[in-house]
């Protein structure tokens, strides 16, 4: 019985949570001159609204979904892997790599792909285990580590695109030149949506659910997460379990790169890892690590993102609202479990 | 100031804590609360000091309900706590712990305080000099800073949680007159402890807790078994001295270890372990037993000599390398060094179990781990989380973590926070294993325990390391002054003889 009754307050906090966001957001949309509930009806259809709609929504979802399952495990490894935007934009850079160079081969376009594939989360894994090596040997916190890495990976897409990638005669914002359509993921007819990408994303998820909740592995990561003096004087090699943490998480991250290439730009452009990580992050700390809540929350933000496009062209809003919803769900959400903690332990 | 508690309850989880605690301490009095290991009594002096809220119940003092919400309400009430490890600021001078928590504006009077400091210290007869640092400090030392600093705040109820560990017999002699003449002056004493004789010594009156619950009351002459009784539930007698089981075979071999610190300088250690010992180390804190006994983990590096286990030289190898040769270290801070918080008994048991293929088996590990939870008697469940049990049961959780096959077995402070009754049982499974050939070095201040437990004894005091004594040979005043630096050179002479007999 006491246990009912406790869910049923966690579930109204959390009700709390989510209202106290629709608030602080509808403040902001009064403040910029539109009604609220017509600014989240037209978020509703934005995403929903026609079949389009929810197909792009399941494409900005698919990357979402593997950046936080990876970072689930540097998480639960208790690292801030903040570098995890720039181990998709490696992921893309790597991934783009490996089709430039195959691109002319006599290889079977289905195999380029699936090692353009493999070379992206290479690439992401590599960046991430830079953040690591950073951490164990240099002593540079990874929080610091990541955020360097991030801008030194933007920096590079950059110059790729207008330097040694650049298209035949000018290089341009547009990107790379893209690759031929034997390239590309197949989609379903009419759609920028291939089920391949969501395949992969919702395996990446399960992987990574059974990796951390039944392995030997996830409990030895966690323990170092939690205590890394214990779990080294317990016979965790600690420093090698938290590279693996970063080389992990970098594979996820970098897979999402390789889908941003293959699936939806079909070439490098400058942004190709679109906040991404960044929004991972906040899905990760919006569902205190859980990995069940990973889907629907990550959907739920994917929504918003592709909602939020509706509404320049409807209310004259910035689609940036979407960013605002998300941040002060995630700080409500925060807050309020801030404040059932305390008013719990009195 | 009279001080009443009127049906207190605490719950943590599942563990109940203090059930209808109910009882009155007269001004003027200094009162003993005496319980084992989980009884209750921190719980409750957190709940009089504001630290914890309780579940419901209510205090009252000299008759008026006190609504004491948290440390700082407790002070305005003239209530305030020394805790057992003190909550002081070590970087900072004397005077500036002192002055700390005073109410005051923003340019805090440093003259007036320290001629405050100075007038309470001569009051009570204290060498506590305002300008030294406190990290500098001995912890006796700390301790009457907190209780200079208490008397500036106006307390009248002194909260004393486990006083006398960790500090020397001058010390504790000082802290009892320096207790009584607080009692004298119209204050009221609170003296927690598990050490009975202590409270004999001190206390006016005495309530025993035990599991939570109110089990008796007692005032002198005291009864020391019926005490024990209401603590344990039953009586019981300190154990025969367990015969050595050593045997010939060389476990651990030390050839002229020298280990540097940025204070102390170990040189020349020389040393057989042989299978089934069981060696104390004893010492003040921070003379070097804690080095040596790290360095035999492989955890501190070593400048010079060589460290031999098993006939194997692991001079400069990574404490895991230790491991896989039967090495185990078991460390004194349970929830820094030893275990992880946030991680269930369960976890524990499968991280140190054995792991076969990739995937948890996790119905079997529960009936292992209930299987050493019963063994060891720790007052929780397998899905509890280890930072939610009471000291004494993360001691053994700690113990019962240790590895099936060893070799040797280096203990930090193994019964630390453990009542006798656990102490005698923890060091029975001890012995059990030295009877199957581990040999085992442990760390205690405590040399009652480190002459019936072991075989040999290594004195250390600022870096030097004695000779290993025979237990049966020497006694507990030798210790004490070797421990305070006197009598080393007749040790070194006799075993300087020893020696010259042996080559002869």
């Amino acid at each position: 019985m006491q246990h009912d009754e406790k869910r049923w307050q966690n579930l109204g906090f959390q009700l709390g949570a989510v209202v106290l966001a629709l608030l602080l957001t509808s403040l902001v949309i009064l403040a910029a001159g539109a009604p609220p509930l017509d600014a989240f009806k037209q978020l509703l259809k934005g995403a929903f609204g026609a079949k389009m709609n929810v197909a792009d929504t399941i494409v900005a979802w698919v990357p979402l979904l593997l950046a936080t399952s990876g970072l689930l495990v540097t998480f639960a490894a208790g690292l801030w892997n903040i570098g995890v935007e720039g181990q998709i934009i490696l992921g893309s850079i790597f991934t783009t790599g490996v089709l430039r160079l195959l691109q002319d081969s006599n290889l079977p376009p289905a195999f380029i792909i699936v090692l353009a594939v493999l070379g992206g989360m290479l690439g992401g894994g590599l960046w991430a285990v830079l953040a690591g090596l950073l951490k164990t040997f240099g002593g540079v916190n990874e929080i610091f580590g990541g955020l360097g890495l991030n801008f030194i990976a933007t920096s590079m897409t950059i110059w790729l695109i207008f330097g040694p990638w650049k298209r035949p005669g000018v290089g341009s914002m547009s990107g790379t030149e893209p690759f031929p359509e034997s390239l590309w993921l197949p989609t379903l007819p009419g759609l920028r949506l291939s089920i391949w990408t969501v395949v992969l994303g919702i395996i990446a998820l399960v992987v990574i659910y059974f990796l951390l909740q039944g392995t030997y592995f996830g409990l030895k990561l966690k323990a170092v997460g939690n205590n890394q003096r214990a779990a080294f004087l317990l016979g965790i090699p600690t420093w090698q379990y938290m590279l693996l943490a970063f080389f992990l998480c970098g594979l996820f991250a970098g897979l999402a790169g390789a889908m941003q290439v293959v699936a939806v730009y079909h070439r490098l452009i400058p942004s190709i890892s679109s906040g991404y990580g960044y929004l991972g992050l906040m899905v990760a700390m919006l569902i205190n690590y859980q990995a069940v809540w990973v889907a629907p929350i990550a959907f739920f933000f994917a929504a918003l993102n592709i909602g939020s496009i509706q509404l320049p062209i409807a209310l004259k809003l910035d689609s940036s609202l979407a960013g605002v919803i998300q941040g002060s769900l995630v700080l409500a959400v925060l807050m309020v479990e801030g404040i059932r903690h305390r008013l719990v332990r009195k | 100031m009279e001080v009443e508690f009127r049906n207190i309850n605490k719950t943590f989880g599942t563990v109940r804590a203090n059930i209808g605690i109910h009882f009155a301490i007269p001004s003027g009095a200094i009162q003993g609360i005496l319980g084992e290991n989980g009884a209750g009594k921190s719980t409750l002096m957190k709940i009089l000091s504001g630290y914890i809220l309780p579940d419901s119940g209510e205090i009252y003092l000299d008759g008026k309900l006190a609504k004491i919400e948290n440390p700082a309400d407790a002070i305005r009430y003239g209530i305030g706590m020394l805790h057992q490890d003190p909550l002081d600021f070590p970087p900072m001078k004397a005077l500036d712990n002192f002055m700390i928590g005073k109410p005051g504006s923003l340019f805090p009077a440093r003259r007036e305080a320290e001629r405050a400091f100075l007038e309470l210290r001569d009051q009570f007869g204290f060498t506590v000099d305002p300008n030294s640092y406190v990290d500098s400090m001995t912890v006796g030392e700390r301790q009457q800073l907190e209780i200079l600093r208490l008397l500036w705040l106006g307390v009248r109820v002194f909260i004393l949680d486990e006083p006398t560990t960790g500090i020397s017999a001058q010390q504790k002699e000082k802290l009892f007159l320096t207790l009584r003449r607080l009692a004298d002056n119209g204050n009221t004493v609170i003296f927690v402890s598990h050490k009975l004789e202590d409270v004999e010594a001190l206390c006016d009156r005495v309530v025993v807790l035990r599991r939570g619950e109110l089990a008796g009351q007692m005032v002198p002459p005291y009864d020391t078994e019926r005490l024990i009784e209401m603590m344990f539930g039953k009586v019981i007698k300190l154990d025969e001295r367990l015969p050595c089981s050593a045997s010939d075979q060389v476990v651990l071999r030390l050839q002229n270890v020298a280990i540097d610190d940025y204070r102390l300088q170990i040189r020349n250690v020389n040393l057989e372990v042989r299978c089934g010992e069981v060696i104390g180390l004893a010492g003040m804190e921070g003379s070097g037993q804690e080095l040596l006994l790290r360095a035999c983990a492989g955890l501190v590096r070593t400048v010079g000599g060589k460290i031999i286990v098993n006939g194997k030289d692991l001079t400069g190898k990574d404490a895991h390398t230790f491991m896989r040769h039967g090495v185990t270290f078991m460390p004194a801070a349970r929830l820094e060094e030893g275990l992880i918080p946030g991680l269930s008994i369960n976890e524990h048991f499968i991280l140190t179990g054995e792991q076969k293929g990739i995937f948890i088996k996790r119905d079997q590990a529960k009936s292992y781990s209930q299987n050493k939870i019963s063994e060891y008697s720790i007052r929780g469940f397998p899905e509890s989380r280890v930072e939610a049990l009471s000291g004494g049961n993360q001691q053994r959780t700690l113990l019962a973590l240790l590895k099936e096959e060893l070799s040797l077995i280096l203990l930090e402070h193994p019964t630390r926070g453990l009542d006798i009754e656990s102490t005698i049982y923890i060091w029975s499974k001890l012995k059990e294993r030295c009877a199957k050939g581990a040999a085992i070095l442990f760390i205690s201040p405590d040399l009652e325990e480190i002459l019936q437990y072991s075989d040999r004894v290594i004195v250390f005091f600022s870096g030097k390391v004695s000779p290993p004594l025979d237990a049966t040979m020497t006694n507990v005043d030798q210790l004490g002054q070797l421990i305070g630096g006197k009598g080393w050179e007749e040790i070194f002479e006799k075993e300087r003889v020893g020696v010259s007999n042996a080559a002869r």
